[in-house]
């Protein structure tokens, strides 16, 4: 299966205003499928990638299209379309604090529910299903009528997770999905999306910290350094070298 | 560590200097502070002002809560003429109760007197009687006598040539309030305005307590419909004015000429469109039957056109033909809600009007349900008006973005210059038309064309200013207008604008609702969207990334955030109307304080301390009430 749509970043770049150049001419390519590893240092530019990938953040210049159509030339309508079908997972979760987890989960259908009826929190009762079927998978069915900040912070991550698979989502953008974690509770939600990779066949592009998470769960990494794209390739390919260019050269491994 | 220098901190000459002027300038300011705002020690210390502040304070001490019925009392103390042998010696008399005493106590016939008196009611108009033993005869020795401030009398008087052995009685008669609060009583009184005579009780409650009552629960509930009212529209009102949802809405040169052209038109839709719907239920209203037949079928099938026009889950994007159609059963629908809307109001105020005379006390329900019929027919064609732009607005949008999609830039961007003119200069002669209402000034060329001119020729620059980007901020320039519009608002005290409300709907309570109500909606959506500003941007970006509409993004990942921060405000709010309800009646906006200045300026001051303890009262329970709410809540 894989391989047969494709997201294609060209010449993307970012200034933001005040003429911070967050991102500067990086293109890759990413088939059908796989589990792509963004790695770079803290303000690298791995968090505006993601976000212009769905337009969370306007680029300055460069095309993104995926399976033929252009990204970023998308009127707002068709941009919605586009962005139901991109789930995305954050590093503080950014869930709803005061809604109930279902509500959070439910959250992930609105691209595709009657706008009207769901203004006033009403939801098809297939929607609902799915929400409990999501929450199911992530294991916290039970927490379900819970307000969200009652959850632990794993807790919480999961429940991102579900919301992003509500969307039936072709690709997964993780944005540092595991860096506010302890080590234990990363590897269960790298777990979950390995699963959604692998199973459910979703495109997983994923920013991370640490080099063992990148060796143990991702096809292929690029590296990011000031906004330029400096490595390309798979994880095992990542030697002290490449690290030390990648992290600067007083940087030990850690992981 | 560096070794701890010990620096004795040196002042600069200069530094000296500037605070030497600094310390000058202050003096010079307070100086002229004094002097403005006439500080004058010489009145206070004036003997004439102390009197009078004693006098008010002492009126405000004792609020008239209560009145007392006054009957004719006699005191009474016994009295010889001549002595008796041995001399007599007057009974001992309580000092804090109302008694008179005689000096010399006893007297040879036609001797003379002095008759002391304390503790009766201040100012009583005193008459001293001479009662001889036989007791059925009383003779006037003085009349016409007043007591002072403190209730105290002191007079010398001659007594008469009638000589007794027997003990007579010197006797004092005036009108003293009778009963007392622990143990009322009930007497006969003349009523001042019919003359027949009535029994009462006393002591009752005073007309200034009922008064009071009365002003005070029409003070509560015109907070509280200020309130209501206000916040029903700074909720919505807040989104527009915080930046953080404003900052990002741009539109294409094209998009907003278009827009700006339709709005116009749609409102001018809506008002069609209202006018025909009033017709349809015109043929209705007729018969109660038939209103109430309309009420049952019409929003169930409103109900199917939206169910079918906006399917649960859409995958692909429709058709044009679809479009087409589901716009015109829209439009459909949106004709049979207005139709809807008048057959409610109709239905509201034929119940109103029928039920208020069989409710009794309760008629005011019934009036409440004619009211909002009322109110409910009055805006309809407002609601359709605005509807009917919003909808039209929302056409011009996707006409722009369907032309920006399928026709070439070199055409697009070169015809949104004349159009984004087109549109100013519509906006133009709509704020000529204005300025002609204000100014009379009824001149076409004045308001008209030369409007016309200056916004078409304001357009067209901004347009080509903006040709490059080819998207204008538009949120951006709504967020300053609608803050500045608050702010002008704001700035307008309550006690000021329910003047031009009292000329509009009269003296009373309502201009005072109005008054209030509006500076609510400016102070609170100020309020409120610093709150919008201030929530988390992490929910806001999850919910839009899903592919969420900008509704669904405000709904599902703005509003939870604000609600706590939005109910703490709305009470803070009520809680400064009712201080406000207090004194807007000082201008004529009803509530207690159109009392309160009646009475201090007809110097009834004990009155006056009945409604401003009332005013205590209430401030006092409603800021105990609303911070326990608050606690609850949030």
């Amino acid at each position: 299966m894989k391989g047969i749509r494709l997201l294609k970043v060209e010449h993307l770049t970012k200034v933001y205003e005040g003429g911070t150049v967050a991102l500067e001419d990086v293109s890759f390519e990413v088939p059908d499928g796989e589990f792509l590893a963004i790695i770079g240092l803290s303000g690298s530019g791995k968090s505006t990638l993601l976000r212009c990938i769905n337009r969370l953040i306007e680029p300055t210049e460069g095309r993104i299209t995926w399976d033929g159509v252009d990204i970023t030339a998308a009127p707002q309508e068709e941009l919605r379309r586009i962005r139901r079908r991109i789930g995305m997972v954050f590093q503080h979760f950014n869930l709803v604090h005061r809604s109930k987890v279902l509500t959070n989960v439910l959250q992930g259908s609105l691209g595709y529910v009657n706008p009207a009826l769901s203004i006033i929190n009403k939801f098809p009762k297939e929607q609902v299903r799915r929400a409990y079927e999501q929450l199911d998978r992530v294991g916290l069915r039970d927490q379900a009528p819970k307000r969200a900040d009652e959850l632990s912070g794993g807790q919480q991550q999961r429940v991102g997770v579900a919301r992003a698979m509500m969307q039936n989502p072709q690709i997964v953008l993780a944005d540092e999905p595991v860096a506010s974690l302890d080590p234990v509770l990363a590897h269960s939600i790298m777990q979950y999306l390995e699963v959604i990779n692998r199973d459910d066949d979703v495109t997983v592009l994923c920013s991370l910290h640490f080099l063992d998470l990148v060796h143990r769960y991702a096809d292929r990494a690029i590296a990011l350094k000031d906004g330029h794209l400096v490595f390309e390739g798979p994880p095992n390919e990542i030697d002290d070298e490449k690290f030390k260019e990648i992290y600067g050269k007083e940087a030990e491994r850690v992981g | 560590m560096a070794e701890p220098t010990p620096t004795k901190s040196k002042r600069p000459f200069g530094r000296s200097v500037l605070i030497l002027l600094a310390i000058f300038a202050g003096v010079v300011v307070y100086a002229y502070g004094f002097s403005v705002t006439d500080v004058d020690l010489s009145q206070i210390r004036s003997e004439t002002r102390r009197e009078q502040l004693t006098r008010v304070m002492r009126a405000l001490a004792r609020p008239e809560l209560v009145t007392y019925e006054r009957v004719e009392t006699n005191t009474d103390t016994p009295f010889y003429m001549p002595c008796p042998p041995g001399g007599f010696t007057p009974p001992e008399v309580d000092p804090f109760s109302r008694h008179i005493t005689v000096d010399p106590a006893c007297t040879e016939p036609g001797g003379t007197i002095t008759v002391h008196g304390e503790n009766f009611s201040p100012n009583a108009r005193v008459t001293v009687y001479l009662v001889p033993p036989s007791g059925d005869l009383e003779l006037t020795l003085k009349s016409g006598l007043i007591a002072d401030d403190t209730g105290s009398f002191t007079v010398t008087v001659d007594t008469r040539e009638r000589p007794s052995d027997q003990p007579q009685t010197i006797r004092v008669k005036t009108r003293e309030p009778i009963g007392s609060i622990f143990k009322p009583v009930t007497v006969e009184s003349i009523d001042p305005n019919t003359g027949a005579t009535v029994v009462v009780r006393s002591p009752r409650i005073s007309k200034a307590a009922l008064d009071t009552w009365d002003k005070i629960i029409e003070t509560v509930f015109l907070a509280l419909l200020a309130t209501t009212l206000g916040v029903l529209i700074a909720v919505p009102m807040s989104f527009l004015a915080a930046r953080n949802l404003m900052k990002d809405i741009t539109t294409p040169l094209i998009k907003l000429g278009l827009q700006l052209v339709a709005a116009p038109v749609g409102v001018a839709v809506g008002v069609i469109a209202a006018r025909w719907a009033q017709d349809i239920s015109g043929l209705l209203t007729d018969s109660v039957l038939l209103v109430l037949l309309g009420l049952i079928l019409l929003p169930g099938l409103i109900v199917l056109a939206l169910r079918w026009a906006f399917p649960a889950v859409e995958l692909e994007p429709p058709t044009l033909g679809l479009r087409i159609s589901r716009g015109l059963v829209l439009f459909v629908a949106a004709v049979a809600s207005i139709v809807v809307l008048f057959l409610s109001a109709s239905l509201l105020q034929r119940f109103g009007d029928w039920v208020a005379p069989r409710l009794g006390a309760f008629e005011f329900l019934g009036a409440f349900s004619t009211t909002i019929g009322d109110i409910l027919a009055a805006i309809i064609t407002v609601i359709a008006a605005l509807a009917g732009a919003g909808v039209l607005v929302n056409l011009a949008g996707k006409l722009a973005s369907w032309m920006r999609n399928h026709l070439p830039d070199a055409i697009t961007r070169p015809l949104a210059v004349p159009l984004v003119g087109l549109a100013f200069a519509l906006v133009a002669v709509i704020i000529g038309q204005g300025i002609d209402w204000l100014y009379q000034i009824g001149d076409p060329v004045k308001i008209i064309w030369v409007p016309a001119a200056v916004g078409a020729a304001f357009g067209m620059f901004l347009a080509i200013r903006a040709y490059k980007r080819e998207v204008v901020n538009i949120g951006l320039t709504v967020y300053y207008m609608a803050r500045t519009t608050f702010n002008a608002i704001r700035s307008i005290e309550p006690l000021v604008m329910v003047i031009v409300f009292v000329v509009w709907v009269g003296i009373g309570p309502f201009a005072g609702s109005l008054a209030l109500a509006l500076h609510t909606i400016a102070a609170l959506a100020k309020l409120y969207s610093e709150q919008v500003e201030s929530i988390l941007p992490g929910p806001v970006e999850a919910v839009q990334a899903t592919g969420a509409t900008r509704l669904q993004t405000v709904v599902y990942a703005v509003i939870p955030q604000i609600v706590p921060p939005y109910i703490s405000f709305t009470l803070y709010r009520w809680d400064i109307n009712v201080r406000m309800s207090t004194i807007i009646g000082f201008a004529g906006g009803g509530g207690i304080g159109f009392l309160l200045q009646q009475n201090i300026r007809l110097l009834n001051y004990q009155a006056a301390s009945v409604n401003m303890l009332a005013i205590a009262i209430v401030v006092a329970s409603m800021d105990y009430l609303s911070s326990r709410i608050r606690e609850k809540i949030v």
